[in-house]
């Protein structure tokens, strides 16, 4: 017999093709079905069965975990627990780092001084630089350190593929694949992840609604901003004894307007650009385990919190210094970070906020988290507030000084609920789709959104409420 | 045993952890390892291929921990990772983890492996919930109509782990010889599938389990055509041996992982 040495890929499908006719239609089946009953007899052999079924505890949590009617509830209930134990615990904390930060910035910038360095190199350092650090650290670490890990246990308890299950009738009925609810609560935790995570989603095209909409999950970066923004504005407009529930109560409110905006985008691209029913999956319900707490406290304090802490730092610290120069360099009798401002002003009022605020999403494309830090840093660049003393000063500062009201708290968690993801994100956007048309949807499209939203919502407020 | 981390560099022998989701592959690779893979209660915890390094009795293995599959025929991107490591990364032995408390719906994988390789050792995890659960798993009876060692395991713990380990080096060697089950196919089918095998190997020189891409082309999955057609497949094959390119360990520590 002498075949052909070296076959061309297509001769090797064309003779697959003719070896394929040649087959006796169904001898796959054949194979397959003799596989599912190897496999019967060999598990027959091999596990005797004493008491028989899953854990009866396990099905008993699972009847009410998962039920039509506590099901969703419940849920709700958890994740607002979480926040309310990370507000309540986080508050002190961050109080105290802050005054410890700021008193020592004073010490150090006096030392300087006596020792007679150049007024621009004690500014740059420590009123730029460090002070960037110090509210990155005060701002992000208490509650990153309570909420990480929170989450951590519930994830290795087995509650996220329970919440996949309550939710997959939203999530069907937006067109969107179940298993999107695991990405999301990914996303909880950094929505680069959260996008990597959609990587379990089989359909492309449900994969790629669930990348477009991760970012409307609040991710660590951006958390630490909502839950300050509750605690200092909104629950400060309520007596002391329910502050810390109306923190939390805001904050699972905006969750779930991040939910209801993944829904109905979800919907709107299911029925436009990436046309197309949801298709029907299998998700394992693990048993319930028990959480491994020191493996729990090593990855959500070592891994997570202290990671994502390093990476605000090293953004933070560069976007300090760009603040210091831009509210240091004089042109005309106001400085770089008063202009940029002014000019941006319009288009912040417009949208609820102001100018600074807006400049300070331009510096923080880099990492979402610094977005407060920077903002309060443009605001005593501009030499209007020196000496932070607390949350509280804070609030009697801006509202007094810069005409902040209700209006541009809420809009302000609004715009960074929705505007676009990091840019860690959108490359990673990138990466997963191998495609620049759909990084630049998942940059752009939240972005317009975020405008449009918080547009509606100041023009609202402006014509029924007075503000 | 001494766990090397991540140091992957200079190792004799590669292993590679299969199975279908949540059944402890991360927790068994971070056991194995000493690294801390996060890992989660839930199915689809591990998206992307990660590496790292032990030592056994004087020989250094690099273990590689794949994504959750419930079949090599799997279509999501996660499971096309671990297909195609199991397929095309060469492994020295294949450890695929079953849940011993969910035997039967795991061993559809482990008889799909056992297709497409002699050197592999099935680790029966969770032991310790499957005696919960008042189940009783004979391990040797399984290792018999398997063909391959049957080492029970609780990851979480530790348990067995020398056991596991040696038998892995034994297989890994090919000191331990196994004699897999597999059902064959008619004898035209077979015959179809050595006829195709030879000029697959020579269209594409080195390709690991030409006999699974034989079938695949038997069966008519387009996938596999076009992958031998643009010449993907050498590529595919390439890329096995260096570390998954878009993974990125800051993201992964972020929460991928």
């Amino acid at each position: 017999m002498s075949e052909p040495v070296a076959a061309s890929p297509s001769d090797i499908v064309r003779e697959a093709a003719v070896l394929r006719r040649s087959l006796q239609a169904g001898f796959r089946e054949e194979v397959v079905t003799s596989l599912y009953g190897e496999v019967e007899r060999i598990t027959r052999r091999a596990v005797r069965d004493r008491a028989a079924g899953p854990l009866a505890l396990d099905q008993r949590i699972d009847r009410i975990v998962t039920s039509r009617a506590l099901g969703l509830p419940l849920m709700l209930a958890v994740l607002a627990v979480v926040f309310w134990l990370t507000i309540v615990g986080a508050n002190v904390p961050s109080q105290m780092l802050a005054t410890v930060f700021f008193w020592f910035e004073n010490v150090a910038a006096n030392t300087f001084e006596r020792l007679g360095a150049p007024w621009w190199v004690t500014g740059f350092v420590w009123h730029g630089v460090y002070r960037g650090l110090a509210w990155v650290v005060s701002v992000m670490l208490p509650p990153m350190a309570i909420f990480f890990p929170l989450f951590t246990i519930l994830e290795d308890f087995g509650y996220l593929p329970r919440v996949a299950f309550n939710m997959d009738f939203l999530f069907k009925k937006a067109g969107a694949h179940g298993k999107q609810a695991l990405s999301m609560a990914m996303g909880f935790g950094c929505n680069a992840a959260g996008v990597i995570a959609t990587r379990v989603i089989d359909s492309p095209r449900e994969r790629l609604v669930a990348i477009l909409t991760n970012n409307f999950v609040p991710c660590n970066g951006r958390f630490p901003t909502l839950i300050m923004l509750a605690t200092v504005f909104v629950a400060a407009a309520f007596p002391p004894a329910v502050a810390s529930l109306v923190a939390a109560g805001s904050v699972v409110a905006i969750v779930l307007i991040g939910v209801v905006f993944t829904l109905v985008v979800s919907w709107v691209l299911s029925r436009t650009i990436l046309k197309g029913e949801a298709s029907a999956f299998t998700l394992e319900l693990p048993p319930y385990r028990r959480p491994g707490i020191l493996r729990i406290l090593y990855t959500s304090l070592i891994d997570r919190t202290l990671f994502v802490l390093w990476r605000a730092m090293m953004t933070a610290a560069p976007a300090g210094a760009v603040i210091w120069l831009l509210g240091n360099i004089y042109v005309g009798g106001a400085s770089l970070a008063t202009h940029v401002a002014n000019g941006l002003n319009p288009l912040g009022w417009a949208i609820g906020l102001d100018g600074v605020i807006l400049l300070a999403y331009i510096i923080a494309i880099p990492a979402n988290e610094i977005v407060v830090p920077t903002m309060l840093m443009v605001y005593t660049a501009e030499g209007m507030m020196t000496d932070m003393q607390g949350f509280d000063q804070l609030r009697s500062l801006l509202i007094g000084q810069h005409g902040w009201t209700l209006l541009t708290a809420v809009n302000l968690m609004l715009f960074s609920l929705l505007h676009n993801p990091c840019a860690t994100t959108i490359v990673t956007i990138y990466k997963e789709t191998l495609s620049v048309k759909w990084a630049t949807i998942g940059a752009v499209m939240p972005l317009v959104l975020a405008f449009i939203v918080t547009f509606a919502t100041a023009a609202m407020a402006r014509a029924f409420l007075g503000f | 045993m001494a766990r090397l981390g991540e140091a992957v560099g200079g190792f004799d022998r590669t292993v590679a952890l299969a199975g279908n989701p949540n059944t402890g592959k991360s927790t068994l690779f971070n056991a194995l390892t000493g690294l801390r893979q996060h890992t989660g209660n839930w199915p689809g915890k591990t998206v992307t291929r990660a590496e790292g390094a032990f030592q056994f009795t004087n020989v250094r293995y690099k273990l590689v921990d794949l994504p959750g599959t419930y079949s090599l025929l799997s279509a999501s991107q996660d499971e096309e990772v671990a297909r195609n490591f199991l397929l095309f990364g060469r492994p020295d032995c294949t450890v695929v983890v079953v849940d011993a408390s969910a035997l039967e719906r795991n061993l559809y994988l482990v008889l799909q492996v056992l297709e497409i390789t002699d050197r592999v050792v099935v680790a029966a995890n969770l032991m310790d919930e499957a005696r919960r659960r008042g189940l009783e798993v004979d391990t040797r009876s399984l290792a018999r109509d398997l063909g391959v060692p049957v080492v029970p395991i609780v990851a979480r713990t530790g348990e067995n782990m020398m056991a596991l380990l040696t038998d892995v080096a034994g297989v890994a060697s090919g000191e331990l010889t196994t004699t897999p089950l597999r059902s064959r196919g008619t004898p035209e089918f077979e015959r179809a599938v050595s006829r195709l095998v030879p000029l697959i190997e020579s269209a594409a020189p080195g390709v690991p389990n030409a006999r699974w891409i034989a079938i695949r082309l038997l069966d008519g999955d387009a996938a596999v055509e076009e992958a031998l057609a643009t010449g993907q497949l050498a590529e595919l094959v390439a890329r096995q041996q260096a570390p998954d390119l878009r993974f990125s360990r800051k993201i992964a520590l972020q929460g991928a992982q």
